[in-house]
């Protein structure tokens, strides 16, 4: 029976992916959705993987950080110095666009590793302030570098991101996300945010899961940077600043820690009400802003628990749970 | 052969204090001893010694013939010692069988590509069978109809039995179980003694329990260990602690 469940929800998961992506696409080719929209779905899929990956570390192993941005800009420019030296933009060959994009999310990895393993070993404010730090020293090694040029920002990437790609590895994303926390690794990530003593004296091996977490977190961090800078052909070290790592920080406590479906709603909410406030255009951050703060505060309530609690897909979770009481 | 658990000359240090100080104490297989004493006289910091929580600043302890001092809680854990705490911590917005299934996370050690494989044989076997033996503990505590509940919303009483549950998850050979009464009534309290010698014929584990329910602990333990300021007062059979003039002097006396 259990196992029925699980096939059913991992398969509706598959359906409802594809559906969506036949839907965007005739949409397209239709030309109902212009190339402009094109670009802000494009957009959207990206700051899904980001607000996803961060889900893991920040709702489901319920360690504050501040650093995803940081993580996403190592794999954008390791994957377009790569592409640019290996000229992916005269030979547009997709196994070398994918290559790319493994390397960059390797290096977000092998990064994530390094600084992991010292500073998960902080709690709270202080972890959160060293994973700021990092952002920063990121930013700045990159500002520096040659290789990089600078603050000028590493122009000539090749244009290689299409929706295709974004949606594929937006889906895989989510789904490797998804399949984690359902799993006994999630089970004991999940219960590390619960109560680390008590996750320890349950004899979960606490820093190897912080670390996993981290790390996994880290990988799609890279990827999704990896595919905003082919997408962008141009990418600065101020991109990919602090202000990046609270936008995304924003989309996982609005959608709630540790609610794969919240924090995609929010991340498309949070990408989209923008770009549908254009024609407001001086007004538009304000109302973005105000947007905001009334959600938080419906949330915050409990009254925006409420109404998504109402929504069908929100009943059938068992394991994802929004960690503030 | 050597005894299941010994200590000898525990001690630990906060600052100038001395919360345990010389503490020798030995259970072996299947034994079921209580550690009583004043509040404040160290027993549940002598819980946080031996599962690791606390290093201890001075003595042995000594498990299956090896030694504990310097191993993680994870790793005194996994060697067999399960604990509950006085103040319950469970993973609360987990669910109940998600908070057994914690607990056997080291006993089915399936990888992370099975759990990415989710729509494989291997992984739905797994789980099946971390499920089933999940939900046969949560039938020995009758928690079973509340096992798709949050933990937080189970009632206080239940909520202690789910940490002995989750502790024996961990298949421990010594279970240490911190005020496992405190709160209940005196029904509860009697369903409960039922239920722990009950856990140890079934799961051939020895306990030790901290508790102040006199009743319960001279009801059902063989050996008490009375802790006063730190070091062991007296130990001994129920019968020996409650004619130990010691004992009533500094605890015993008191309550009545
Ligand atoms: N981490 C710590 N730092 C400083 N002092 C501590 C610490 N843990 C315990 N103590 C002190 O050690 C002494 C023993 O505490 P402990 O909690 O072991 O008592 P107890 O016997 O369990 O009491 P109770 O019956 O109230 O639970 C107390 O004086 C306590 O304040
Ligand atoms: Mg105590």
């Amino acid at each position: 029976m259990v196992k029925k469940i699980l096939k059913s929800k991992t398969l509706g998961g598959f359906g409802l992916c594809i559906a969506v992506f036949i839907i965007l696409n005739v949409l397209m080719m239709t030309k109902v959705l212009n190339s402009y929209w094109r670009g802000v779905a494009i957009v959207c899929c990206i700051n899904i993987i980001l607000a996803v990956s961060l889900n893991l570390a920040t709702g489901y192993l319920g360690q504050l950080t501040l650093g995803h941005a940081g993580f996403m800009s190592v794999g954008a420019y390791t994957s377009a110095i790569l592409s640019i030296h290996l000229g992916l933009k005269t030979s547009q060959s997709p196994v070398i666009f994918i290559l790319c994009l493994l390397a960059g999310a390797i290096m977000a990895t092998l990064i994530g590793l390094l600084i992991g393993i010292p500073i998960l070993r902080l709690r709270g404010d202080y972890l959160c302030i060293a994973t700021l730090a990092f952002n920063e020293i990121i930013r700045v090694v990159f500002v520096n570098l040659e290789i990089t040029n600078g603050s000028k920002g590493l122009i000539g990437i090749p244009y290689m991101t299409n929706f295709l790609y974004v949606y594929i590895f937006m889906a895989i994303t989510i789904y490797v996300v998804y399949a984690l926390v359902n799993s006994r690794h999630g089970r004991a990530i999940i219960s590390i945010r619960e109560d680390e003593i008590a996750s320890e004296l349950a004899g979960i091996p606490v820093t190897y899961y912080k670390i996993l977490a981290f790390v996994v977190s880290a990988f799609f961090a890279g990827l999704a940077g990896g595919l905003y800078a082919h997408y962008m052909t141009i990418i600065m070290p101020s991109t990919f600043d602090y202000n990046k790592s609270v936008e995304i920080l924003v989309m996982v406590v609005l959608g709630g820690m540790g609610s794969l479906p919240g924090s995609i709603i929010a991340a498309l909410l949070l990408t989209l009400i923008p770009e549908l406030l254009i024609q407001f255009s001086q007004y538009r951050m304000l109302i973005y802003a105000i947007v905001l703060i009334a959600a938080m505060i419906l949330k915050g309530s409990g009254a925006g628990e409420r109404i998504l609690s109402k929504l069908p897909f929100r009943k059938t979770k068992r394991i994802e749970v929004s960690g503030n009481e | 052969m050597s005894k299941l658990l010994q200590t000898k000359g525990l001690g630990i240090q906060f600052g100038g204090l001395k919360a345990v100080d010389e503490f020798n104490f030995e259970i072996d297989k299947g034994d079921l001893y209580g550690l009583i004493g004043p509040n404040g006289a160290g027993k549940t910091t002598v819980f946080n010694l031996l599962t690791g929580v606390y290093k201890p600043t001075s003595g042995r302890i000594i498990y299956k013939g090896g030694s504990l001092v310097n191993k993680s809680p994870t790793a005194i854990t996994q060697m067999g010692i399960a604990r509950t705490f006085q103040n319950i911590r469970l993973f609360k917005n987990m669910t109940v069988l998600d908070n057994v299934k914690v607990g056997l996370h080291h006993s089915h050690p399936y990888n992370l590509a099975t759990a990415i494989f989710r729509f494989l044989p291997s992984f739905s076997k797994s789980e099946a069978a971390m499920d089933e033996e999940a939900r046969s503990l949560l039938r020995v505590f009758d928690l079973e109809e509340f096992a798709d509940d949050k933990a937080v919303n189970l009632p206080y009483g239940q909520q202690r039995k789910l940490e002995i549950a989750r502790a024996l998850a961990t298949a421990p050979q010594l279970l240490l179980l911190d005020e496992p009464a405190a709160g209940m009534n005196p029904a509860e309290t009697e369903e409960l003694m039922a239920t722990i010698k009950m856990v140890r014929e079934k799961f051939s584990v020895a306990i030790l329990l901290i508790e102040h329910d006199m009743r319960l602990v001279m009801g059902i333990c063989e050996k008490i260990a009375v802790l006063n300021f730190g070091t062991v007062l007296a130990f001994g059979t129920p019968e020996e602690i409650k004619n130990n003039p010691d004992v009533i002097a500094a605890y015993l006396g008191e309550e009545e």
